[in-house]
């Protein structure tokens, strides 16, 4: 049985313009120890995603239906309270912007201690105790010192380091990274991907990483799933996803990123383009979420919505067109 | 490709810090502390660097949206650093800019058309009313937006679409060089492409020449001709980016192509993982203000500040860094050599 | 694209699942009732608002008899069919009395908004784009905001004779410190603005860019303080009148309707009540008008989702 599963996820928000379908039937499952990414643009739905798993949507105007199982209990039908105990414990999460996400008011210590006190009832000496042992272990120099400190006395990188310090705490099996890197500079950015991917090593929970930068991807994730307009529009290891993308959208998304290096290797060529926009999440799209801009369309894909086929063992594809590996081969 | 454009000797802004009840000056932010380039006619110049290094700083003060604290500018034979705002007011068409933020960089109270339509009365560039509406027309071509799009407000865009009208506003002063502070950072990978082509094109259609500021090395790489590398207010490096991207000079730059993820899984490559953060720039550090995080820094280091001198084995011509290492035997340098394909993951 | 449509799937086809819907339709309504439906405090706030401007203009009308013919032998009148809300310690209609004094909280609370963010506004561009007056202009907004609005109303009405027209000078003066940080404010951060860069970089002159990029984007926020102003500006006529700082006696205004009930307040207790409860709904219509407003014209609230 995997860590999560997740079945015919749907997140919709009731707005006064109608109901926006930002997340609409996604499935997918993470193993214990594994890292599994989300990539996708802005109002792909990969965030929205990831707080429907912690149930941290507001209700209304959201609402959540299908299937999570977290160790095989659905997490839509549990209590509050018992969700209270899980969010930090078992699962936590990680968030874009350090600054925002810790307590001003709080020492980096206190903000650590207390997930603990909460959910293990560890006392206020054993608490600081191993505030320190976390800031040591997410590689904050004088830890002793540092955990009186207030977040504001701290740079960026070390603020995303105390972030994972506190979602580390717990000792989670389940471990939520949103965007984790992304408001971070890029020699900064190397220092947090380094710990994550040392972390990953040492403490063996399984990550869901949402980002929108394949490099981040290629440098963390093991299995990566594409989603697009609400939907999962692709799933596959990390390799073939890079080396083979199957899905239009994919491949577009690897096209239009300039590579880095283009100028030593003489690929100087045009960024590819994907014409057009995201399409708006009010309306029912009738057929393939991405026809509207897909250089393959035809009145098949107006008409009927893909459903995700295995392209290849262990890589997943909604796409009418995308080529099964046995036509390859043939 | 032989005049410059744009001249930059030496530019300084050190923004005060006020504080107390009496708002006295207690020391200042070195943003900008003596920066030289030029950008030549239908060039892209680049300048990267990570927040905080005073990269859009530059941008800013070359448009005189503050007073400058020092240094010259040239733009086309003129000396604007020290031009009153009158005389100035005609030369600014020459120079325009695209902001970051597709948001904040349109008036939400403006349609379209009153958008565009400022900068050519502003220089009186229209002869009449008919000549005026031809030209707006053909800025909305020119972006390769509908043309009855131009009565719409702004929030009836997309980022991407608002990006192309803050585009269309850059052009409509006809302008010889464009100042594009990350204009496309903030859009998303697949509008992104979008923007860049669009970019791409219209330097080739009106031959302007480029500064674009960014701290993304791989659109920087796709779009420019020579890139500048800023750390702590200066310039570290500048050169032709071929030789920039092949062959750092700088351990910063090399650090910086080291750190970039590359879409490529399981790519063996070189890392090197700068210690700590950036330091203040209100205070910074004496000597190479690279040297706090510097994997090779020594004793010099510490004392006297490099400056930048054209390098020995670089890959093209007009390849300069600031740094003391070239001043050792190659066998003791360890930024001899081109680099770059194994720092990159090319191999 | 539904032209055409095949009756089977073709042969070969994988056809997604169709995700059902979670929660009902969404109604959307266009046009001003839409609007109205998306924002129920500007409906319910706007409605209590239209109704007392109403009252103010049809007091005459409404009013039973004269708000200030004395009526010795109908003195303190408990509420009844004939006198709505019952009489005075003089025998005069309070009914009356507590309509006619609609015209006067109304009037100072419109005029008191209107004046005070016209001059607040003045003050604020000045001082947020001129260096120097901004350093003068704002210490003596400081020295000023030192002093509590209604004892500096109170001052100011000490020093002139009682009339509507008086009080509303005394309350707008006491009201502008706070429209001149708000707008001094707002325009800091405006000018911030990439737009407002780029209007400059583009050879646009000072006054164009405060005509044409400062000013329409201040009046959104000036508008729901503006909605504040009046609510307290009412209050604060209110209280003015009450000690008798304010409106002429002879003039009914609800300030002066409780002042004169107030020593009945232990028998007599309606003569107070009802300006009261007058008051505090007009208070209370004005800022839901104003909440409103702010969550309508706030563009980051309008954003979300």
């Amino acid at each position: 049985m995997a860590l999560l599963e997740v079945e015919n996820l749907q997140t919709h928000f009731r707005t006064p313009d109608g109901i926006n379908r930002a997340v609409d039937g996604v499935n997918f499952h993470v193993n214990a120890g594994e890292t599994v990414a989300i990539v996708g643009e802005s109002g792909c739905g990969k965030s929205v995603t990831a707080m429907s798993i912690l149930r941290l949507i507001p209700e209304p105007p959201g609402k959540i239906a299908g299937a999570i199982r977290f160790n095989g209990k659905n997490l839509l039908e549990a209590s509050d309270k018992e969700m209270r105990a899980i969010r930090g414990n078992e699962i936590s999460m990680i968030f874009q912007e350090p600054m925002t996400s810790l307590n001003p008011v709080l020492t980096v210590g206190r903000q650590i201690g207390e997930t603990l006190r909460l959910h293990q009832g560890l006392s206020a000496q054993e608490a600081e105790d191993r505030a320190v042992e976390m800031l040591n272990l997410v590689g904050i120099p004088e830890a002793k010192r540092r955990v009186r400190e207030y977040p504001h006395q701290l740079s960026g990188g070390m603020r995303q380091r105390v972030m994972i310090a506190i979602a580390l705490a717990c000792n989670p099996k389940l471990l939520i990274a949103d965007e984790p890197t992304t408001a971070l500079d890029v020699t900064i950015q190397a220092q947090i991907l380094e710990l994550m991917k040392d972390l990953k090593h040492r403490v063996g929970a399984a990550i869901v990483l949402i980002t929108h930068d394949l490099g981040v991807v290629a440098e963390v994730a093991e299995r990566v799933i594409v989603m697009y307009a609400g939907r999962k529009v692709e799933e596959a290891a990390v390799g073939p996803l890079f080396r083979n993308p199957r899905h239009p959208y994919t491949q577009g998304l690897l096209g239009s990123m300039p590579k880095l290096g283009s100028s030593l290797t003489g690929e100087e060529t045009r960024l590819a383009e994907i014409p057009g926009l995201v399409p708006s999440l009010k309306k029912k799209i009738p057929g393939c979420v991405f026809a509207s801009r897909c250089p393959k369309v035809t009145d098949l894909c107006t008409q009927y919505a893909p459903a995700l086929e295995e392209k290849a063992p262990g890589h997943v594809a909604a796409c009418h067109y995308a080529l099964r590996e046995e036509v390859v081969a043939a | 490709m032989s005049t410059p454009i744009l001249q930059v000797n030496d530019l300084k802004k050190h923004f005060p810090i006020k504080a107390g009840f009496l708002g006295g000056t207690t020391g200042y932010v070195y943003a900008v502390d003596g920066v030289s380039f030029d950008i030549m006619k239908g060039e892209t110049l680049s300048l990267v660097g990570e927040s905080g290094c005073g990269k859009s700083t530059v941008g800013k003060a070359l448009l005189r949206l503050f007073p400058l604290t020092g240094g010259q500018v040239i733009l086309g034979g003129d000396r604007i650093d020290d031009m009153p705002n009158g005389t100035l007011r005609p030369l600014r068409r020459k120079m325009q800019v695209v902001f970051q933020d597709p948001f904040s960089s349109l008036n939400p109270r403006m349609r379209v058309r009153d958008i565009l339509a400022e900068p050519i009365r502003n220089f009186g560039l229209a002869k009449d009313s008919a000549d005026l509406e031809q030209r707006l027309e053909g800025l909305m071509d020119k972006v390769r937006l509908p043309r009855d799009a131009i009565n719409r407000w702004p929030h009836e865009f997309s980022g991407g679409q608002r990006q192309r009208i803050g585009i269309a506003r850059a052009l409509a002063g006809e302008p010889d060089l464009i100042i594009c502070d990350e204009a496309v950072s903030a859009l998303d990978v697949s509008v992104k492409a979008q923007i860049v082509n669009l970019l791409q094109d219209l330097q080739t259609e009106l031959g302007l020449a480029m500064l674009f500021i960014s701290h993304d090395l791989a659109i920087v790489e796709h779009m420019t001709h020579r890139v500048a590398v800023m750390y702590l207010g200066k310039i570290v490096e500048v050169a032709p980016k071929r030789s920039l991207f092949g062959a750092p000079k700088h351990p910063y730059t090399e650090a910086l192509l080291s750190a970039v993820p590359v879409p490529m899984p399981g790519a063996q490559r070189e890392r090197i993982i700068l210690k700590g953060d950036v330091p203040s720039p209100i205070n910074p550090p004496k000597g190479c203000r690279f040297h706090t995080r510097c994997p090779y820094a020594f004793d010099r280091c510490r004392t006297e500040e490099p400056q930048l001198r054209p390098v020995a084995d670089a890959l093209a011509e007009g390849h300069i860094a600031a740094c003391h290492l070239h001043d050792r035997p190659a066998a003791e340098n360890p930024l001899a050599g081109a680099k770059g394909a194994q720092l990159l993951a090319l191999g | 694209m539904d032209g055409g449509r095949p009756a089977t799937i073709p042969p070969g086809i994988n056809v997604a699942p169709e995700m059902g819907d979670i929660m009902p339709p969404v109604k959307a309504k266009k046009g001003f009732i839409g609007f109205l439906r998306r924002n129920p405090t500007i409906a319910i706030g706007g409605t209590l608002v239209l109704l007392m401007v109403c009252v103010a203009i049809f007091a005459p009308f409404l009013a039973h008899r004269d708000p200030t013919s004395l009526a010795p032998a109908l003195r303190t009148r408990e509420p009844s069919a004939q006198f709505w809300f019952g009489t005075d310690m003089l025998g005069r209609d309070v009914y009356s009395r507590v309509l006619h004094g609609a015209r006067v909280s109304l009037t100072v609370g419109f005029s008191v908004a209107f004046f005070a963010s016209l001059i607040g506004l003045t003050i604020g561009l000045i001082s947020g784009f001129i260096r120097l007056a901004d350093s003068i202009i704002m210490r003596f907004m400081d020295g000023m905001m030192s002093i509590p609005p209604i004892l500096l109303a109170i001052a100011l009405m000490a020093l002139t004779r009682g009339s509507v027209g008086n009080v509303v000078l005394a309350i707008t003066i006491a009201e502008i410190p706070r429209v001149s940080r708000l707008v001094r404010g707002v325009v800091l951060s405006l000018r911030e603005q990439p737009y407002v860069d780029a209007a400059v970089a583009s050879g646009t002159r000072t006054p164009m860019i405060i005509l044409r990029h400062i000013l329409p984007n201040t009046l959104a926020p000036l508008t729901v303080q503006a909605t504040y102003i009046c609510a307290s500006a009412m209050i604060t006529e209110a209280i003015l009148s009450f000690i008798g700082a304010g409106t002429p006696p002879i003039i009914p205004s609800w300030g002066n309707i409780m002042a004169e009930g107030r020593a009945l307040w232990q028998v007599k207790p309606y003569i107070v009540f009802f300006p009261a409860v007058f008051l505090s709904i007009t208070v209370l219509a004005v800022n839901l008008l104003g909440d409103g407003l702010r969550d309508a014209l706030d563009p980051r609230m309008a954003k979300r989702l």
